[in-house]
C-alpha cells in the first residue's frame, strides 16, 4: 500500500515536472491567442529563453539572474514578432517559423562562441540552479509552483479585468475595440509581452531547473505541444492547463515504459509515445471534443485607412 | 459621465460644424470641401448615393479617418480629432452600419467595452447594469443585460448599440444607414426611438440613401454628391422627388412603367422542397412554387430566412433534403441532384446574391469576369485555350450595350463600383438569353441611376419571354418588378400578394411571420 502510494507520488511528480513549461508556455501563448496574433514561436522564445537563462546563470552564478536574462531574451523575440505582425502586419504565422529557426540557430552560434562546448552550455552547479523547495526527489522548484499560481491568474485576468475584456474584444473584432477609442496596437502588444514573458519562465525551468544546463534544441517541441494545449483547451486557461498536465503525463508514463516488451510486437519504440500528444491532438479535435472554435480575428492583422 | 436631462429643451445653436472638410484616399476624391451645420437637438439627415462620401464624412467626425484639410467645431469650439477617443470625449456617438458588436459578449460586456470603469470588470459591471436599467426606461430601449449578442435578432442588436452611444454620455448621435438591416416594423420602432431621442434633447444625424425615411424623420436635410455637398433643404419644403434629382444629378423615374406581364408556361417549378444541414436545422420546408415564361415572381423577406438556400438549390449548387426541382421539363431530386453546369445548359441563369464570392472573381480581370461559367462555350475556347481576343471583343460588347463604366475590358473586376460590377455580372448572364433567370438582391450596393437600369433590364428580359425570379430584402425593389410576390419566413413561403393589393405594412407583417395571407 505504501508502495503504491510512493509510485503515485512520483508519476504525479513526474507530470507536473514535465507539465511546468506546458503550463507556463500555454498560458503565455494564450494571451497572444486571444489578442489575435497566432504564436507558432512559442517554441522559438522559449529555447531563446532557456540558452539565456543557463548561459547567465553559469557566468554569473545566480539562477535568478538566469531567469532575468531568459526573460529579456524572450521579450525581445516577443517584440521582434509584435513589430513584424502588429506594426508591419506581416503573416503571424511565417514571422513564428522565422522566430523558430533564428532562436535554433542563435543559441547554437552564441553558445559555441562564448563556451566553445558544441553549442552546450557548462553543466551548472546547484547553486547556480533552482532546486526543489519541498521534496528533494520530486523537482519542485520555485516556477512548478508559480506555473501553478499562473493558471487562476491567467483566468482572473481574462475574466475578470478591463484588460481582459479589451483582450478578448480584440481577438474577436479589432475593429469594435478601434471604434470604442482603445489602441490595437498597444493592447497586442501587451498581450505579445505577457506572452514573452511567460515562453521566459517556461524556457529557464527547463535550462536551470529540470536540467542542468542547455543542450541544443533542448525544448524538442514543447512549445508546439503547448500550442496543442491551447487549441485542446479552446483558448480557456483551465481546459488548456488540463490540457498541458494530460501531455505531461503522457511523457512522464513514456519514459517508465521504455524499453518495455510487448510479447508478439517486441520492444515499444519510444517516439511513439512520444508521438502521441500530437497524434491525440489531431485525433481528438477531429471529431471527440467538439470544433474548437477560435478568437474569430485570429491570425488577421488589422488595417485600417487613414 | 455626462448624464442628460430629461426632457430638457432642445438647444439652440449648432451641435457641431464642419468647415471645408476635404479628405482623398489615393487617386479618390471622397470628400471635397464640405461645409454643414448641425443644430443641436435636432435630427439632420444626409443623403446620397452608395460613395457619394457620407460614410466618409462622419468617419471623420468620429476620429476614425482624419481630413486633409477643414475645421471641425463641436459646440462653438475647433478640435482636433484625432481618434474615436477624441470624439467620445466631445459627446459624439457613432452607430455604424456594421455593427461594432462582439458575438460572443453579453450585452453588458458590449456595453462597458472601453467605459469599464476602473482596472476590475464587477464594480463597473454592476454601475452599467443599473445604467442600462435607467436608460432602458428613459429611452424605451429594454434588452436583456445578459444575452448573448448573436443571440439577438437584428434590430436588438441595433438598441445596444444604440445604447453603447447613449451610455457613454453622447448627446450627438451619428447613425450610419441604420434600416438597411431592419424589417419595416423594426425601422418604424427605430424612428420612434429617434423621435423620442429628439425630444430628450439629443442631437441625430441620419445617413441614408432612402429618401422616404428622411422625409420620416429628419427636420433638416443635406445631399451629397460625388464628395460634395450639392444642396441643402429644410425637410418640410422639399420632396422626395427633388431629393432623388439632386441626388442623382438628373431626373429619376422612381417608378418603374411596364405593361402588364403576358404569362407563358411554367418552366421553373418546385414542388415540396426542403433542405435540412448537417446540424439538423432545418432552413427550408415544403417550398412550391412556380414561375411561367414572361413573368416576374419576387421573392420578399427579411435577410436569413431561407432565401439563400432557395436559391443555391435552384441553381444547383445545393441538393435538396426533399422535394423536387423542374426546370425545361427535366426533374431533378436528392437522388438525381443538378449540377450548376446542367441548369445552365437548360437555359437557367443566376446573378447570385453575393456577387463578390459567388458572382465574380475580384482578382480576374472584367473580359474573364463576363465569361465565367461559359468560359468552355465557344467563341471563347477553342483547342483547350482560351481566345484572348474574342473574350476582350465579347467584354467590350457586353459593356457597350449594358453600359459598364468604365469601359474597360482588362481592369480588374474588384476596381469596378458596386454598381458596374453588377451589371456586368447581369450582362454576363442575361447574354445568354436564358430561359430562366435567378437573380438574388439584384440592387444591393448599386447606386440609384443604376438601379433604374438594372431594373428595366430585367423587365426587358420578362418581355422577351424569360421567366424571371428575383430575391430582394428590399420591400420597394420587389414592389415595383415583381407581377406576383411571395413572401418567405422562417424557411417558408408563408403568403401570395399581388403588387396592385400589397402594401408596405401587411407584407411588413407577414416577413415578420406574424400574419399569413388572407
Amino acid at each position: 500500500m505504501h508502495e503504491l502510494g510512493s509510485i503515485l507520488f512520483l508519476m504525479a511528480a513526474a507530470t507536473l515536472r514535465t507539465a511546468t513549461p506546458l503550463i507556463l508556455c500555454a498560458m503565455g501563448g494564450l494571451f497572444s491567442e486571444k489578442s489575435g496574433i497566432i504564436d507558432v514561436g512559442l517554441e522559438g522564445k522559449m529555447l531563446m529563453a532557456a540558452f539565456f537563462a543557463a548561459a547567465t546563470a553559469s557566468l554569473t552564478g545566480s539562477p535568478w539572474a538566469g531567469v532575468g536574462a531568459a526573460i529579456v531574451a524572450s521579450e525581445v523575440l516577443a517584440l521582434l514578432h509584435g513589430f513584424a505582425c502588429i506594426v508591419h502586419r506581416g503573416n503571424q504565422v511565417v514571422s513564428g517559423v522565422a522566430l523558430n529557426i533564428l532562436a535554433a540557430g542563435l543559441t547554437v552560434v552564441l553558445g559555441n562562441a562564448w563556451f566553445k562546448q558544441g553549442g552546450q552550455t557548462p553543466s551548472l552547479s546547484h547553486s547556480q540552479r533552482l532546486m526543489p523547495l519541498v521534496f528533494p526527489n520530486a523537482g519542485d522548484s520555485i516556477l512548478v509552483y508559480v506555473a501553478l499560481l499562473s493558471v487562476p491568474f491567467t483566468w482572473w485576468l481574462v475574466s475578470r479585468t478591463r484588460f481582459g475584456l479589451r483582450l478578448r474584444a480584440v481577438g474577436e473584432m479589432p475593429l469594435a475595440v478601434d471604434a470604442a477609442g482603445i489602441s490595437v496596437t498597444w493592447l497586442r502588444f501587451r498581450a505579445v509581452l505577457l506572452c514573452g514573458f511567460f515562453a521566459g519562465l517556461a524556457g529557464s525551468y527547463i535550462s536551470i531547473a529540470q536540467n542542468a544546463g542547455f543542450s541544443r534544441d533542448m525544448t524538442a517541441g514543447q512549445g508546439f505541444i503547448a500550442l496543442a494545449a491551447i487549441i485542446f483547451g479552446k483558448w480557456r486557461p483551465v481546459p488548456a492547463f488540463g490540457a498541458c498536465l494530460m501531455f505531461g503525463l503522457l511523457d512522464a508514463v513514456a519514459i517508465r515504459l521504455q524499453g518495455l516488451k510487448v510479447p508478439g510486437i517486441g520492444e515499444v519504440p519510444v517516439q511513439l509515445f512520444q508521438a502521441l500528444p500530437y497524434l491525440l491532438t489531431m485525433f481528438l479535435l477531429a471529431g471527440f471534443i467538439g470544433r474548437a472554435v477560435a478568437p474569430k480575428a485570429i491570425g488577421v492583422p488589422y488595417t485600417k485607412e487613414h | 459621465m455626462q448624464v442628460l436631462k430629461p426632457g430638457g429643451l432642445a438647444n439652440e445653436g449648432a451641435a457641431i460644424e464642419l468647415r471645408s472638410i476635404d479628405k482623398s484616399f489615393g487617386a479618390v476624391h471622397a470628400v471635397r470641401d464640405v461645409s454643414m451645420r448641425i443644430d443641436a437637438g435636432r435630427i439632420t439627415g444626409i443623403v446620397g448615393e452608395n460613395g457619394a462620401g457620407k460614410s466618409t464624412l462622419m468617419s471623420i467626425l468620429y476620429g476614425l479617418y482624419r481630413a486633409d484639410a477643414g475645421e471641425i467645431l463641436v459646440g462653438g469650439a475647433p478640435l482636433q480629432m484625432d481618434s474615436p477617443r477624441d470624439a467620445i470625449a466631445h459627446g459624439i456617438g457613432m452607430v455604424h452600419q456594421h455593427f461594432m458588436l462582439i458575438d460572443s459578449f453579453t450585452v453588458l460586456e458590449n456595453l462597458v467595452l472601453g467605459a469599464e470603469g476602473g482596472p476590475l470588470l464587477a464594480g463597473g459591471m454592476a454601475a452599467a447594469r443599473a445604467e442600462l436599467e435607467r436608460l432602458g426606461r428613459e429611452y424605451g430601449l429594454w434588452v436583456d443585460p445578459d444575452a448573448l449578442v448573436a443571440d439577438l435578432s437584428v434590430g436588438e442588436q441595433q438598441r445596444v448599440e444604440i445604447l453603447k452611444v447613449l451610455f457613454r454620455g453622447a448627446r450627438i448621435l451619428v447613425l450610419d444607414e441604420p434600416s438597411a438591416v431592419l424589417t419595416p416594423q423594426e425601422t418604424e420602432q427605430l424612428f420612434r426611438i429617434l423621435t423620442t431621442l429628439k425630444e430628450r434633447g439629443v442631437t441625430v444625424v441620419l445617413i441614408t440613401h432612402k429618401l422616404r425615411e428622411i422625409m420620416a424623420t429628419t427636420d433638416q436635410v443635406y445631399v451629397m454628391r460625388q464628395g460634395a455637398i450639392v444642396a441643402s433643404r429644410a425637410t418640410r419644403d422639399t420632396n422626395p422627388e427633388e431629393l432623388a434629382e439632386l441626388m442623382v444629378g438628373r431626373k429619376v423615374l422612381t417608378r418603374l412603367d411596364k405593361a402588364p406581364a403576358r404569362h407563358g408556361e411554367v418552366v421553373l417549378r418546385t414542388d415540396h422542397l426542403s433542405l435540412v444541414d448537417a446540424r439538423g436545422v432545418t432552413l427550408l420546408q415544403d417550398i412550391g412554387l412556380e414561375v411561367r415564361a414572361g413573368e416576374i415572381v419576387g421573392i420578399a423577406g427579411v435577410s436569413g430566412n431561407g432565401q439563400t438556400e432557395l436559391l443555391q438549390i435552384l441553381s444547383g449548387i445545393r441538393t435538396p433534403s426533399a422535394g423536387t426541382v423542374e426546370v425545361g421539363g427535366r426533374v431533378f431530386d436528392s437522388a438525381h441532384p443538378a449540377t450548376p453546369a446542367e441548369m445552365r445548359a437548360l437555359g437557367l441563369a443566376h446573378v447570385p446574391e453575393d456577387r463578390l464570392r459567388q458572382g465574380m472573381v475580384g482578382a480576374f480581370s472584367a473580359s474573364e469576369t463576363a465569361i465565367l461559367g461559359y468560359h468552355e462555350d465557344a467563341p471563347f475556347t477553342n483547342n483547350y485555350l482560351l481566345d484572348g481576343p474574342a473574350v476582350g471583343e465579347h467584354c467590350a460588347d457586353l459593356m457597350q450595350r449594358f453600359d459598364v463604366r468604365p469601359r474597360a475590358p482588362g481592369l480588374r473586376s474588384s476596381s469596378f463600383s458596386g454598381g458596374n460590377q453588377q451589371k456586368l455580372v447581369l450582362a454576363r448572364e442575361m447574354d445568354q438569353a436564358p430561359k430562366v433567370l435567378l437573380v438574388g438582391q439584384p440592387t444591393r450596393g448599386v447606386d440609384i441611376g443604376a438601379i433604374e437600369f438594372i431594373h428595366r433590364e430585367l423587365v426587358k428580359s420578362r418581355d422577351a419571354g424569360c421567366a424571371v425570379l428575383v430575391v430582394s430584402v428590399e420591400l420597394e425593389e420587389i414592389l415595383s418588378l415583381a407581377d406576383r410576390i411571395l413572401v418567405m419566413f422562417a424557411g417558408r413561403i408563408v403568403g401570395e400578394v399581388a403588387p396592385a393589393e400589397a402594401n408596405e405594412r401587411q407584407l411588413g407583417l407577414m416577413m415578420a411571420g406574424a400574419q399569413a395571407a388572407a
